[in-house]
């Protein structure tokens, strides 16, 4: 299964704004330390490395 | 400064050949003393061959250095008849507690499976193992170590290698038909073959203080992320033999390596780990810094390389000494075949495919550690951090922290000397890995499995042996019988052997499996006795 790269959140602009709002009042420092542990959460959660890696090339990351 | 440990001091003694001035060739030169060197020197003696360690110190290892030592090391040092000492000096531990800023994180078990006779791992300062191996030295009269024999330069010729060596007395000319060289990090050996070592090259510095203390903390390990006594850096704490404590603490890149050694420098950050309370004093400390780089081949000619001379790695894991000792166990039966003209010389080769393969392995796992402990950049710091921070709660985080993976013997599993299995096996012992003990009673008396191998190739039969031998050439293997020449009294040696009757396992004289087979067949036995010996 390759990675989804269509629409698969419903109501696209809500979650986007509870992603906004889950950060709102934090300090840059605290967002970022949440975006690491957000991304590590969703990382087990698809648990798929081959979709892992085709994300992190998504994302712009280097891949050895 | 040290108050548990005297140090002996070993009298340096010339040499005949020095003091006559004949140039002798010798079996086998080992150059350095050290952990690796004095192991090789004791292999050899096993194995039949006669060596000469050379050692330009003449006592044993300043300050505790190496600590932790793993079972099959452990495992390698009782075949050399030492290992039951160390373990009896050491401190046996099983659990490792990691924590951040103020908090436990998550804590480990090394699970020790029952029914092994030696432990996962034991804590013990590096100047006993030396001790109790150059007492054990004392005894082989095929072993002669020489101190204060410094190695000057040395030149290959077609079939010796020509050593000067510098002593008290002056400088003299030793041949040697095979050097075994085991100087360490900075071998010298290794500039005068012009070998490359090449890897990584970190920039971090750290502090190990060794300190005397009464505590009542438990033998486990400590592993500490930006604690509250010594922020944004990583400290550890862990116990060794005569209430000698190991703490350890980075310092960064910045840090000055003269100055952060002074007791006055050293003294308040032991205080703010131990509390204002704790009595204890300083033993030893010293600052290091550390790469991950090996050597491009383990084989130069008629050097071979072992022990930090081959591989280096960053402390976190005990990596070095344990895999170095595994180095020898895989070298000193290859030579000795190869010595006595029994098996080919790319026998040796092998001892590069294998102990290089183990070496990226090590290295793999110890770079990885180095990247968690000490974060190359702010994001990769974060994500440390969550990973830290999730673990406490989180089940899937604790495996992601990596303060230092352990060292546990990487199984040869490509090698070219393993014949690949024809039958569905179950179970650990696939071709390449090193035998699991199991105990069992030999002639009516408890024992370990271990023990009844290890001095040349073994059938090892679960039934009935149509024969007592196998052989190659002049290859002998020798044929256990379960049931017969050892009793599996708990059954663990057939559940651990995924064994039924008639499953027989061909084992190198290194206690690694090299093929099995659900029945004992001699030709098949025979041809890959024959593989294992690369001929």
């Amino acid at each position: 299964m390759p990675l989804e790269t269509k629409l698969n959140i419903a109501d696209p602009d809500g979650f986007y704004q509870e992603l906004i709002d889950s950060q709102r009042d934090m300090e840059e420092a605290d967002a970022e330390l949440m975006n690491c542990k957000l991304v590590l959460l969703l990382a087990n959660h698809i648990g798929d490395r081959d979709i892992l890696r085709e994300a992190l090339k998504h994302a712009g990351g280097r891949i050895g | 400064m040290l108050k548990t440990y005297q140090y002996p001091k070993f009298g340096y003694t010339p040499s005949d050949e020095q003091a006559s001035g004949r140039i002798r060739r010798h079996q086998v030169v080992v150059i350095g003393a050290g952990p690796i060197g004095l192991t090789a020197a004791l292999d050899c003696a096993y194995r039949g061959l006669e060596a000469v360690v050379l050692d330009d110190n003449d006592t044993v290892s300043i300050g505790s250095r190496a600590v932790c030592y793993a079972k099959r090391p452990l495992e390698v040092w009782d075949r050399l008849n030492c290992g039951e000492r160390m373990v009896d000096k050491g401190v046996g531990w099983k659990l490792g507690r990691v924590f951040f800023r103020d908090r436990e994180s998550y804590r480990f078990d090394l699970l020790p499976e029952p029914d092994h006779k030696m432990p996962a791992m034991i804590n013990l300062q590096q100047y006993y193992l030396e001790e109790y191996m150059i007492a054990e030295i004392a005894k082989q009269k095929t072993i002669e170590l020489r101190w204060k024999h410094k190695l000057i330069s040395l030149k290959q010729a077609d079939d010796h290698v020509v050593l000067t060596v510098e002593t008290p007395s002056g400088i003299f000319t030793m041949e040697a038909d095979w050097v075994i060289a085991c100087d360490g990090a900075n071998s010298d050996v290794r500039k005068m073959v012009n070998a490359e070592f090449t890897g990584r090259f970190f920039q971090d510095r750290f502090l190990i203080v060794d300190v005397v203390m009464k505590a009542e903390f438990p033998a486990e390990r400590w592993f500490w992320f930006d604690p509250p006594f010594h922020r944004h850096q990583s400290a550890l704490l862990h116990k060794q033999a005569d209430d000698v404590w190991r703490l350890d603490f980075q310092l960064g890149w910045d840090a000055d390596p003269v100055e952060e050694k002074k007791p006055e420098k050293v003294i308040p950050r032991v205080r703010a780990m131990l509390g204002d309370d704790r009595e204890f004093e300083l033993e030893w400390a010293s600052i290091y810094q550390f790469a991950c780089r090996r050597i491009d081949n383990f084989r130069y000619g008629r050097v071979l390389f072992a022990g930090d001379a081959a591989h280096q790695v960053s402390p976190f894991g005990a990596r070095g000494a344990n895999t170095g000792v595994q180095d020898i166990d895989n070298l000193a039966w290859k030579l000795k075949l190869v010595v006595d003209g029994v098996a080919p010389i790319g026998l040796l080769d092998t001892y590069n495919e294998e102990r290089a393969f183990a070496a990226d392995d090590n290295l793999l796992n110890s770079s990885r550690s180095t990247d968690f402990i000490t974060p190359k950049s702010p994001t990769s710091r974060r994500y440390r951090d969550a990973v830290l921070e999730l673990a406490e709660s989180h089940d899937f985080a604790r495996p992601l922290v990596n303060s230092g993976r352990l060292s546990t013997p990487t199984p040869y599993v490509h090698s070219s000397l393993n014949t690949p299995d024809m039958a569905p096996f179950h179970g650990r012992m696939v071709p390449g890995t090193n035998c699991d003990d199991a105990p069992v009673t030999i002639a009516g008396k408890p024992g370990w499995f271990l023990n009844a191998i290890g001095d040349g190739f073994v059938v090892l039969t679960f039934g009935a042996a149509p024969s007592r031998e196998v052989a190659f050439g002049k290859v002998k293997a020798r044929v256990i019988s379960v049931g017969d020449d050892l009793i599996d009294v708990k059954g663990t040696l057939a559940a651990r052997y995924d064994a039924r009757p008639g499953t027989t396992y061909l084992i190198r004289p290194d206690q690694h499996v090299a093929a099995r087979w659900r029945s004992f067949d001699p030709t098949t036995i025979e041809r890959a006795l024959a593989r294992a010996i690369a001929a």
